[in-house]
């Protein structure tokens, strides 16, 4: 390829090899690379010695430092029929559209009644949505749509799986995916009392086992009291 | 830069002349330019590893209140307010009774020569078994099923103390996470949330104060 550079010319370096690395190099990124849409919260979870990886089919329950509670699914679809339910038991309507966005984010925090505001809103306004009171989960007065939310988010996550098995025992080809597990992300500042409130709704629905997420550390975990 | 050396005989198109021996060239230039930016991209907001997480069992709430079966050789956690922890060992008795005085909580905090040293002194006995077992196992004296089996049993023996951690309304998250890994790294089988109760959490405001 490289030849002589013509007269006069700065001497021409042979970039193939370089270039042709660059885009296996994008080619890889591109493919292993995985969107996700900005979180409605960042939370910093702690750390821990715990070495098991967050199973890819979940819902999570994220809790910030405020205590407010943000909900997800990570399968699409049974996000989209729960929020269908979800509108039928507390007539609040949704357009179809509205119910795509949905499917798009990867958790929230508001109330069912603000919620197609919230998907009207453009992403970036997301962030600062007002109402954004997390989802509610008073025991006092009888408003737990977390309870609902994960009762029927976690049926319609089970059914997906089911449905996934059926098909690929149907075509006798191998079933990878795992059974939807239960997440708890929570900031490591939060008061565990807010926690706390979140695992009676789990426990009330019956689901004892979690993941809780934290961060991977080398060692034990040690913090020094403060003086 | 990169270039791409047309081959020989490509000098009749459309009429117009060139030298023969000038080869086309391409200019590589923003080609190149774009795929590093992609490549810079997809680099810096590529997310390597998946979250790690911690599988915990919370325990049914009892069908009837104060039906929970009493535990022997439990050992009591209270976390509260700055990283502080309390513990104290056996039944929790409000007064001085014959069955002993009335419960004293102690401190520890969580660094390692307190909490952990705690712990390891109060689990040296299984510790111990459950070592001699993992050597027994690496020198492949015991198959994988039998030395699953012997460490359960281990871990879940009577005279092994069972630890229950309760929170009062100031521990964060961040303690209850700590005092779980500290458990697991000590290779503890038996630990549970519970709830606190109103004595106890008496005796931990009278430590740190109502703030």
């Amino acid at each position: 390829m490289s030849k002589k550079p013509s007269k006069g010319g700065a001497p021409a370096l042979d970039m193939t090899p370089m270039v042709d690395l660059a885009f296996l190099l994008v080619t890889f990124f591109m493919l292993t690379a995985s969107f996700r849409m900005a979180e409605p919260v960042v939370v910093d979870p702690p750390s821990s010695i715990g070495k098991v990886d967050l199973p890819d089919n979940h819902i999570m329950v994220t809790i910030d430092e405020k205590g407010r509670a943000f909900f997800g699914i990570s399968n699409s679809t049974a996000k989209m029929n729960a929020l269908r339910e979800m509108s039928a038991k507390y007539k609040v309507p949704f357009t179809e559209q509205q119910i795509i966005k949905f499917s798009g984010l990867p958790s929230f925090g508001v109330d069912i009644k603000d919620l197609p505001k919230y998907l009207d809103a453009k992403e970036s306004d997301r962030t600062n949505f007002q109402p954004q009171k997390g989802v509610p989960l008073d025991t006092i007065i009888p408003n737990n749509q977390l309870k609902d939310w994960i009762a029927i988010g976690g049926r319609e996550a089970v059914k997906m799986y089911e449905e996934a098995k059926n098909k690929a025992t149907e075509s006798g080809t191998e079933f990878k995916a795992e059974k939807p597990r239960y997440a708890i992300k929570c900031a490591a500042s939060t008061k565990y009392i807010f926690v706390k409130d979140v695992i009676r709704t789990f426990t009330d629905l019956k689901l004892f086992q979690f993941n809780l997420i934290t961060q991977l550390e080398g060692g034990g975990t040690i913090v020094e009291p403060e003086k | 830069m990169a270039e791409i050396a047309e081959g020989g005989g490509g000098g009749h198109k459309g009429g117009k002349k060139r030298a023969k021996k000038q080869s086309t060239r391409i200019d590589m230039t923003p080609m190149v330019d774009l795929a590093f930016l992609l490549l810079t991209f997809f680099v810096l907001t590529a997310t390597f590893s998946k979250p790690k997480s911690m599988e915990l069992t919370f325990p049914a709430p009892p069908e009837k209140p104060d039906d929970s079966p009493p535990i022997k050789n439990g050992i009591t956690f209270l976390l509260s307010k700055d990283n502080r922890i309390f513990y104290y060992e056996g039944e929790f008795k409000s007064t001085d009774s014959e069955k002993g005085p009335k419960t004293q909580l102690s401190e520890l905090n969580f660094s390692k020569e307190s909490l952990r040293k705690y712990l390891l002194e109060k689990n040296k006995v299984m510790q111990g078994q459950v070592k001699d077992l993992i050597e027994k196992h690496d020198k492949g004296q015991l198959p994988d099923t039998t030395f699953k089996r012997l460490v359960r049993e281990r871990k879940a023996d009577k005279n092994t103390p069972t630890f229950l951690i309760k929170t009062d309304d100031k521990a964060t998250y961040k303690n209850v996470i700590d005092i779980i890994d500290e458990l697991n790294y000590n290779v503890v089988g038996k630990y549970v949330m519970v709830d606190i109760l109103k004595s106890e959490l008496d005796l931990v405001t009278e430590k740190v104060g109502t703030n």
